[in-house]
């Protein structure tokens, strides 16, 4: 049975139909790329599926749980997670504090509980920093816990941003161009990376990517949008000599 | 942002820090609690050897340290820009006011009074509370400037409706309470506000406030509930407020709608930019400053009544952070807060970790 199932997926601004007929059946384990050039759509549909837009229509489901008309954050709960396109750390706090808030649904106890420090409170607590810091050390960024995040290298912001979701336990992550703004020698690190969390934490993951070659390493099946549509979808293989693939990405004088 | 670097204030506290941190551990556990017992000491005492004025003016910066930190929550730690606080201290100040003054005198608990003035003060909180339920619940479907307008027209709201309540003097005010603020008293409840409000601010709420701040579509993207958040902090503020209201009717024995009026608000907001933002350190700096700097500026009179919102103005453009911003003292951190903590922590999260780790991390100073 599928993780993800997307029906029909369509969403306007105004008069602007960012996404047709987006469909897609997800399953579990799966790794997937989905490319296409700017403005092709592709970070819209990590917005319809995180709830932050609404789909103007179409059908979204998630181990058996409708998520349109959820909000974000239960979403999160039912288990998707994602990073952004332009990295989005909480930038005044520290590198602990980022991890720590993605345990935000999970803790249970009261505003009075912790107001006045009840052993409960206190229990609870130790845990989330003990995670928070486990996870960071598998990170290899515990030795930063205590820096503020935007004191960070660009190549471990990144980290950073995928180790906070990574910290709401999810079992879909969404990567939005992790590798935007890496040099070669980063690229690859972090599609080791990807492929290394991918395994560690039993995830499924869709890959928005740019740049095709990215893609194209580690990725199962492909699809690629452009203007909204779904141009193609296939292995990478096939996607590398599909002819409307090239259109979309090289324009049309080039395949003439 | 950058953060501001405050050496002066380093500075003057080094040599203070350096004696602290040659104290063995468990002394220094316990410097703190055995400060804040002596410091309340002296406040019992202090009627003996300090005049009234002085008295009062202690009274209002501890007022003033209640009525920051908490604002110092909503338009600080979570960003947002309340402008009302002084409404909320209305509700306090009244419904604590009518407590002392006519419940408990006719259900005969008329001799208990100073005993029941800390139930008198947290009843006015939870009023204030209730209120800031109200207000919280419509502002806070929506971003940015509403909450400003929607609190400013609050304020106006409760001015006019306490002047046109006649029961309770209407534009003249209400009178007869008995003297029951003092320094003691204050210093007790600016202890309480502080631990408390330290410890949200350290707490999943605190974190969550803070991350609505930086990034709220980031923050409810990994799972911060932001309405509930926002909604706790504000009615939180809220209460504290009313305290703050309870205790300053109770110095002046005197209110009347005017005492609670925008003015009012502006100080609170002067004093909470002024101490710096995202800091309860900052609070107890901002009230203390400015309170003790408007009364030296009496001889100035009316035109005394500048100084605060030119300042405003001038921290705005010059100082946003104010003297501390997102800063804190050390001692107002929870002692399992501390980078030395974290640090520690830390090493014992390593010693045991798996033989699996991540691929090392991507190159140390890419650009």
């Amino acid at each position: 049975m599928p993780v993800l199932q997307i029906r029909g997926l369509t969403h306007y601004f105004g008069g602007l139909r960012a996404v047709h007929d987006f469909n897609l059946d997800l399953e579990p384990g799966e790794l997937i790329g989905i490319i296409g050039p700017n403005g092709a759509g592709k970070t819209t549909i990590f917005n319809l599926i995180t709830g932050v837009h609404r789909p103007t229509e179409g059908e979204i489901f998630f181990n058996g749980h409708n998520l349109v008309g959820k909000r974000p954050e239960q979403i999160v709960s039912l288990g998707i997670a994602r990073t952004f396109q332009t990295i989005r750390l909480f930038r005044n706090l520290s590198v602990l504090d980022n991890v720590r808030i993605a345990h935000f649904a999970r803790t249970r106890y009261r505003l009075m509980t912790a107001m006045f420090r009840l052993p409960k409170y206190m229990h609870e607590e130790a845990e989330v920093r003990e995670r928070a810091l486990e996870l960071l050390d598998l990170m290899g960024l515990s030795e930063q816990a205590n820096w503020v995040a935007s004191s960070l290298p660009y190549g471990l912001q990144r980290r950073l941003e995928i180790a906070r979701a990574l910290a709401t336990e999810p079992r879909l992550l969404l990567l939005d161009e992790p590798a935007a703004g890496m040099n070669p020698g980063e690229i690859a690190d972090l599609m080791e990376l990807i492929q290394w969390i991918r395994r560690r934490f039993d995830l499924t993951i869709i890959l928005i990517e740019h740049q095709m070659r990215v893609v194209m390493g580690i990725c199962e099946r492909i699809k690629v949008l452009d203007f909204g549509e779904t141009i193609a979808e296939g292995t990478p293989a096939e996607i590398q000599n599909n002819p409307r693939v090239i259109e979309a990405y090289l324009g049309e004088e080039a395949i003439v | 942002m950058k953060r501001p670097s405050f050496s002066f204030l380093s500075r003057v506290s080094a040599p203070f820090r350096s004696a602290y941190e040659s104290l063995p551990m468990p002394v220094r556990r316990w410097t703190v609690p055995a400060l804040l017992v002596i410091f309340f000491i002296i406040a019992l005492l202090s009627p003996s050897f300090l005049n009234l004025y002085w008295q009062q003016v202690l009274i209002y910066v501890g007022i003033n340290i209640i009525l920051t930190a908490s604002l110092n929550l909503v338009n600080g730690y979570m960003g947002e820009f309340s402008v009302g606080h002084a409404g909320f201290m209305a509700v306090g100040a009244y419904v604590a006011s009518i407590l002392t003054v006519w419940i408990f005198p006719r259900w005969g608990l008329g001799a208990y009074i100073p005993f029941l003035f800390p139930v008198a003060l947290l009843v006015g909180g939870l009023a204030a509370g209730l209120t800031g339920l109200v207000i919280a619940f419509p502002s806070f479907r929506t971003r940015g400037d509403y909450l400003a307008i929607v609190t400013l027209a609050w304020n106006m709201i409760v001015k006019s409706v306490l002047e046109n309540i006649d029961a309770i003097g209407g534009p003249r005010g209400f009178m007869g309470m008995q003297k029951l603020t003092s320094v003691a008293w204050v210093y007790v409840w600016v202890v309480i506000t502080i631990y408390l409000l330290r410890n949200l601010v350290y707490s999943n709420y605190g974190r969550g406030t803070l991350s609505i701040r930086e990034d709220e579509i980031a923050s409810s993207l990994v799972s911060v509930d932001t309405r509930k958040v926002k909604i706790t902090v504000f009615v939180v503020a809220a209460l504290f407020a009313g305290i703050a209201g309870g205790l300053f009717a109770h110095i002046i024995q005197f209110i009347n709608p005017r005492s609670f009026s925008i003015l009012k608000s502006t100080d609170v907001l002067v004093m909470v930019y002024l101490g710096g933002i995202g800091s309860l350190g900052g609070s107890i700096l901002g009230a203390t400053v400015y309170t003790v700097l408007l009364e030296l500026l009496r001889p100035l009179q009316v035109w005394r009544w500048v100084v605060g919102p030119l300042m405003l103005v001038l921290l705005m453009i010059f100082r946003p952070y104010g003297m501390m911003g997102m800063r804190e003292w050390r001692f107002l951190i929870p002692w399992e807060e501390l980078p030395e903590t974290v640090t520690a922590l830390r090493e014992r999260v390593r010693r045991k970790r798996e033989t699996l780790t991540a691929p090392a991390p991507v190159g140390g100073s890419s650009d």
